[in-house]
């Protein structure tokens, strides 16, 4: 049973027919096959020679990056694209999810869209009728359930149709990322459904770009890049892999067009902002000993931050910072002279000041922003405030999850009371 | 391979999207699904205005307000039915992109919506018929098999449009124009004996609509020699027997071209 194949992939590749002008109109074709029967359209092979097996039981994951090629080995999968070349066998039933809530609509009842929606899953009246009442619960819009979808907040839609879908019995799920969705505490929910599913030994072919749910929940995996595959195995490689292709595509794209001194002068107004009796010039970030960088592995244990503030009026013991936020603007690290308890000393109109932050390499796998700013002797007013003005990005081959990532100890020790 | 179509899964699949697009339909209005019996109602009772009041194109056929319903309301069917299907495959596009269910499955809830209608609107026929006081033959019997050749013919030519449609948007206009030459084509408002040619006029005749809709005429309301029908028309000659192979041919090339199309819906709509 454990060895048993669930589904395999055997040299399969996706050729899409792109044409140049959409053909989508009999007059366009008569007109192009007037003009010497040629038709002009792309052949774009978006997978070549994609071989793997998924055992049953198996929580497999699939990375890559975007434009790789992954959502379209998916849709073939679950048997929505034909493969132009090769096959692919699926022993049982597989059910797909691309999409959360395939086939709401929005003039229909919460309850009706139920209904159809168990209907697209492979569900029948009844079975549905019997299931109806802890897809409500789970759900936690009990009330709503005879208002129109049209009135319900893009949350209750989805929470709604993500009780739906793990009511879905199936030999072989095929999730592409529906996580992340809802308040924190749904969320939870749906980590808890995803350890079920792995307790039960469920087969669950899993597409995400967070590598902490990957490594989390996925026994093996591959990584796809430009429709090939570049590994195939444990899913902690398989993260790794993926992280060192964005590392390296990263590395190529900074060479290439940014240059790690900001000078900010050139920057957008629209993320600066303050009274202006300061103004910001430059943001630098390097690594240890002066080397500029934009990307910070486990090597590296220092990051340095250097601002370079300019005094437009005379100001009396300014304070400078700056603050650290990820992707989503949550803070992570904030730090100025006041806190610092360092003393400034008063700046007259045209007077340059440096300060270099050092700080160790804590963080944790991401992006991060820089903003800087200067304010008065107490903080209270923003001289100047400069939204993201640098970039840089941290990653770390040690497992972890959170914001702060550090090397660290661990002891153990087993009691007994004998 | 029956068995499998209409499996349970397929069956409760069916009947939810039925239900769906019953629903949708009269979403909003204030009487709701009332407007399934009174729209058809009201549209007959134009048209007994119109064709039997002023103009008196029966030409002498007995019954002739509910001859003339019955025509319409068997091309209605039709009308309905295709041009519904036509948009259907387009229409359900989210599904066939995000999910796997069998692609006939919305061409064939689409032509279930059309029957259910035609079943409400012969409904109004039957009142209509007892109203001016129709004797009812038993030939009636007959008009269920008639139907059925209508629904044939309309579902071949719903595969093949819907199926057509995905890569040519040109399709409907085409189709809207047919319908409309089709409908005069056909003896629907006029009795064929206003058409003095005999040649041109069991030309007529085999087309498969004509030839339905004259034989549901002729099998529920009068065998009056006044109704012209295919097999009256070649005297029961094999040419009566056309239209049948035209529904035939229809059937099997829609489902034909449906199926070779069926597996690039996704990526072509």
């Amino acid at each position: 049973m454990a060895d048993e194949v669930a589904i395999s992939v055997n040299h399969v590749g996706k050729t899409f027919r792109l044409p140049h002008e959409r053909q989508s109109s009999i007059k366009s074709v008569l007109i192009n096959s007037f003009r010497g029967g040629k038709r002009t359209f792309e052949r774009q092979q978006v997978l070549k020679d994609i071989t793997f097996n998924i055992k049953k039981g198996e929580f497999f994951g699939i990375v890559g990056r975007n434009g790789s090629g992954k959502s379209t080995l998916l849709k073939m999968l679950a048997n929505i694209y034909t493969p132009t070349e090769g096959n692919i066998q699926v022993e049982g039933k597989l059910t797909p999810f691309i999409e959360l809530g395939v086939g709401f609509s929005p003039e229909l009842t919460g309850r009706e869209n139920v209904f159809l929606n168990g209907a697209l899953l492979g569900f029948n009246h009844k079975e549905m009728e019997a299931m109806y009442d802890d897809i409500v619960e789970f759900a936690e819009i009990d009330r709503f359930m005879d208002q129109k979808l049209k009135n319900y907040s893009s949350g209750m839609q989805v929470r709604l149709a993500f009780s739906i879908a793990i009511r879905a019995q199936s030999d072989i799920l095929v999730l592409d990322e529906v996580l992340a969705v809802g308040d924190a505490i749904f969320q939870k929910k749906c980590y808890d459904y995803f350890k079920t599913l792995k307790k039960n030994k469920q087969t669950v072919v899993f597409v995400s770009h967070d590598t902490g749910a990957l490594q989390e929940y996925c026994d093996k995996g591959i990584v796809v890049e430009n429709g090939s595959i570049v590994y195939e195995g444990p899913i902690d490689r398989v993260v790794n892999t993926y992280l060192d292709i964005l590392n390296e595509t990263e590395e190529r794209h900074d060479e290439q067009t940014a240059r790690p001194e900001t000078d900010s002068s050139k920057d957008d107004i629209k993320n600066r902002w303050g009274t202006g009796e300061i103004k910001i010039n430059k943001v630098y970030v390097g690594k240890e000993g002066g080397d500029e960088a934009r990307s910070f592995k486990d090597e590296d244990s220092q990051i340095v931050i250097r601002v370079q503030f300019e005094a437009v009026s005379s100001v009396e013991r300014p304070v400078y910072g700056i603050t650290i936020t990820d992707v989503s603007g949550q803070i992570i690290f904030q730090s100025n002279t006041l806190w610092c308890e360092y003393k400034t000393k008063d700046i007259i109109p045209g007077e340059v000041v440096n300060i270099e932050w050092i700080i160790p390499n804590a963080f944790n796998t991401g992006t991060l922003h820089i903003s800087p700013a200067a304010a008065d002797s107490v903080g209270s007013v923003i001289y100047e405030w400069l939204e993201n003005a640098a970039t840089f990005k941290v990653r770390k081959r040690q497992k972890s999850h959170g914001h702060i990532n550090t090397t660290h100890k661990l002891n153990v020790t087993y009691e007994h009371d004998n | 391979m029956f068995k499998r179509i209409f499996s349970k899964q397929n069956r409760a699949l069916l009947s939810e999207l039925v239900r769906t697009d019953f629903k949708l339909r009269y979403q909003g209005s204030v009487l709701g699904y009332a407007w399934s019996l009174l729209r058809p109602l009201l549209l007959f009772v134009i048209l007994y205005i119109v064709f039997v009041k002023v103009i008196k194109s029966g030409g002498g056929i007995p019954h002739f307000p509910t001859y003339l319903l019955l025509g319409i309301v068997i091309w209605n069917f039709f009308l309905e039915m295709t041009t519904q299907s036509l948009g259907s495959i387009v229409g359900r596009g989210d599904l066939i992109r995000k999910i796997r269910i069998p692609r006939w499955i919305i061409v064939f809830s689409s032509s279930i919506s059309a029957l259910i209608n035609l079943g409400l609107n012969l409904i109004v026929v039957l009142l209509f018929m007892i109203w001016s006081g129709v004797d009812l033959q038993t030939t009636a019997l007959l008009l269920p098999l008639i139907l059925i050749e209508v629904y044939i013919f309309a579902l071949g030519l719903s595969l093949f449009l819907s199926a057509a449609f995905v890569k040519f948007r040109d399709i409907s206009y085409i189709w809207e124009v047919i319908l409309q030459a089709g409908f005069y084509l056909t003896p629907i408002l006029y009795s064929l004996s206003i058409v003095p040619n005999e040649t041109f006029r069991k030309i007529l005749l085999l087309n498969p609509m004509a030839q339905a809709i004259q034989d549901a005429r002729y099998a529920t309301i009068t065998h009056d020699n006044l109704v012209i029908t295919t097999s009256r028309a070649f005297d029961g000659g094999l040419y009566a027997f056309v239209p049948f192979v035209v529904v035939g041919v229809v059937l099997v090339g829609g489902l034909l071209y449906f199926k070779s199309q069926a597996n690039s819906f996704a990526e072509n709509i």
